[in-house]
């Protein structure tokens, strides 16, 4: 499957082949991570590789960016005199937007880069090619649980983030500004629907399987982007490219989810 | 597994490839028989790697048949294909080790994989290989902790540790010292009389492939120069051959007017 002839093919046609190529790798990978033998070993490496430890990077991001929006808010909704709906307005923007986007731009930088990398490199030295040689098949044994981990760990971490970040909004409001805590969380609650959730979910699903599927086919499909060196600038090269790529697919699909939730 | 009845491993004809307009390979046929050591010669990029990649089924060519094992790789599906895979084995240049593993863990990979052997088991036929290819001193090395031999050595107990009924190897003596790659040619002589492989080894040195080979095959510019015994080899009257052995550069076969177009040429 790696023998296609792309050299008298026109740049929108080699795009489209490409654009096949990695949609069958995420059809294949997936449907490999559906079927058995099930094993949870991998399952687990990358649940620690792709979610524990981006934890702290999360805690520390939902923090502040919890903080910045609390003041931001907390300036505007003043010149209204609705300082009651600060909760609201962090609850909300939080859960619909900022969660999501913010923690998946997040992940691309802790873990897409670092999986983009390791496995361009794995391609590079031939790795790969001794997986097949050894009738390991590459789908199952390394990109599987890499899918089913980022599909699991984004929205966790999502949530992580949230919830760190509304207590970042409470210390601005609340602590420093005085806003009652009364107010603050039953606007929240009130304001906050189903429907949000549903589309924080969604969204972060999606976010973690474009995160991984972008990375990994990058990685493993190194040899087929021609243009540039093959060795170690190949893997700078796709790294960039994977991490530059991943973050416009996240915001183009936030809108585009937006717009189909709203 | 073992079916005596064939007695040719792999059967090659008419094997053409081209990458792009520049072909790489033109018209190979060769078969290997059983129990012998087959060493593909022949300078850098004179497609002996890309023959080798087509015998194992990596990468498919554009004209021909190859048949492994009596199967005709060119038109398995992947499923067919990994499980011809099971009975060979390929050590490439570099070891290609995964460089998250230690050395053991490397080597039981694939009986971890295939095999539902208990830990204990797949520990001493681990052993057992790395044993063999002098390493059990350093199974619990990280692949970039070894050197260049070592990696060698190492991918080579990878790839026999199944216990494969072909071992393909890739430059075995590339970037080695002289004594080392000696140490690597016993080492291949001693898998074929020990364990009954079937042996194809594609490489560039000359003392290598005269002191291992049963036949060698010959590449020049992706066609194919003879396949024959290491005498007939030596004996062959065609310029390329006798340059070869007496390693003497190709230089002087190339047509002036031609070297000038080369140097002169935008």
């Amino acid at each position: 499957m790696n023998t296609y002839k792309v050299h008298s093919l026109s740049t929108v046609e080699k795009r489209l082949i490409r654009l096949g190529i990695a949609g069958l790798f995420l059809f294949e990978s997936f449907i490999t991570s559906l079927l058995p033998p099930y094993s949870l070993k991998p399952l687990i490496k990358q649940i620690a590789f792709i979610g524990a430890r981006s934890m702290l990077v999360i805690i520390v991001a939902g923090l502040f960016v919890g903080m910045v929006i609390a003041l931001q808010f907390y300036d505007t909704l003043l010149r209204f005199g609705s300082i009651s709906l600060l909760g609201s307005a962090v609850g909300l923007s939080l859960i619909r937007e900022l969660g999501p986007v913010i923690t998946a731009l997040m992940v691309i930088g802790r873990a897409g880069s670092a999986m983009c990398a390791e496995i361009g490199i794995m391609r590079v030295d031939n790795q790969i090619d001794a997986l097949e040689c050894m009738a390991i098949d590459p789908y199952r044994y390394l990109f599987s649980p890499r899918i089913l981990a980022g599909i699991i760990c984004v929205p966790i971490l999502t949530a992580i983030f949230i919830l760190v970040g509304i207590f970042g909004g409470y210390i601005v409001g609340v602590i420093l500004f005085g806003v009652s805590p009364g107010s603050f969380f039953q606007g929240m609650s009130d304001t906050i629907l189903n429907r949000d959730i549903l589309m924080c979910f969604s969204k972060s699903i999606v976010f973690g399987l474009l995160i991984v599927w972008i990375a990994c086919d990058k990685g493993f499909n190194l040899h087929l982007d021609k243009h540039g060196a093959y060795g170690s600038e190949g893997v700078s090269r796709i790294t960039t490219e994977s991490v530059v790529l991943s973050s416009m697919a996240i915001l183009f699909s936030d809108y585009l989810l937006s717009a189909l939730i709203l | 597994m073992n079916n005596p009845d064939i007695e040719n491993i792999i059967e090659i004809e008419g094997l053409n490839t081209w990458y792009g307009d520049r072909q790489i390979l033109s018209d190979i046929s060769l078969n290997v028989v059983r129990k012998e050591i087959m060493v593909i010669m022949g300078h850098s990029g004179s497609g002996k790697s890309t023959l080798l990649r087509h015998m194992i089924g990596l990468s498919k060519p554009e004209s021909g048949s190859i048949k492994l094992l009596d199967k005709e790789i060119t038109s398995l599906d992947r499923k067919e294909l990994h499980k011809l895979r099971r009975r060979i084995g390929v050590a490439f240049q570099n070891g290609a080790l995964f460089s998250s593993m230690t050395l053991q863990e490397n080597v039981e990979l694939p009986l971890r994989e295939h095999t539902k052997l208990d830990q204990n088991t797949i520990r001493i036929m681990s052993r057992l290989k790395l044993e063999l290819m002098n390493l059990s001193d350093s199974e619990s090395l990280m692949p970039a902790e070894l050197s260049g031999g070592m990696l060698k050595r190492a991918g080579l107990a990878r790839a026999v540790v199944m216990d494969p009924e072909v071992l393909f190897f890739d430059e075995p003596s590339a970037g080695l010292d002289p004594a080392t790659s000696a140490e690597l040619d016993d080492l291949i002589l001693q898998l074929r009389d020990a364990m009954n492989m079937t042996i194809v080894v594609v490489t560039h040195d000359l003392d290598s492939a005269f002191k291992i080979a049963d036949r060698i095959t010959v590449l020049d510019n992706g066609r194919q120069i003879i396949t024959g015994s290491k005498e007939m080899i030596r004996n062959f009257p065609d310029p390329r051959i006798v340059n070869m052995l007496e390693r003497r550069a190709m230089d002087d076969l190339v047509d002036a007017d031609d070297y000038l177009d080369k140097l002169t040429r935008n």
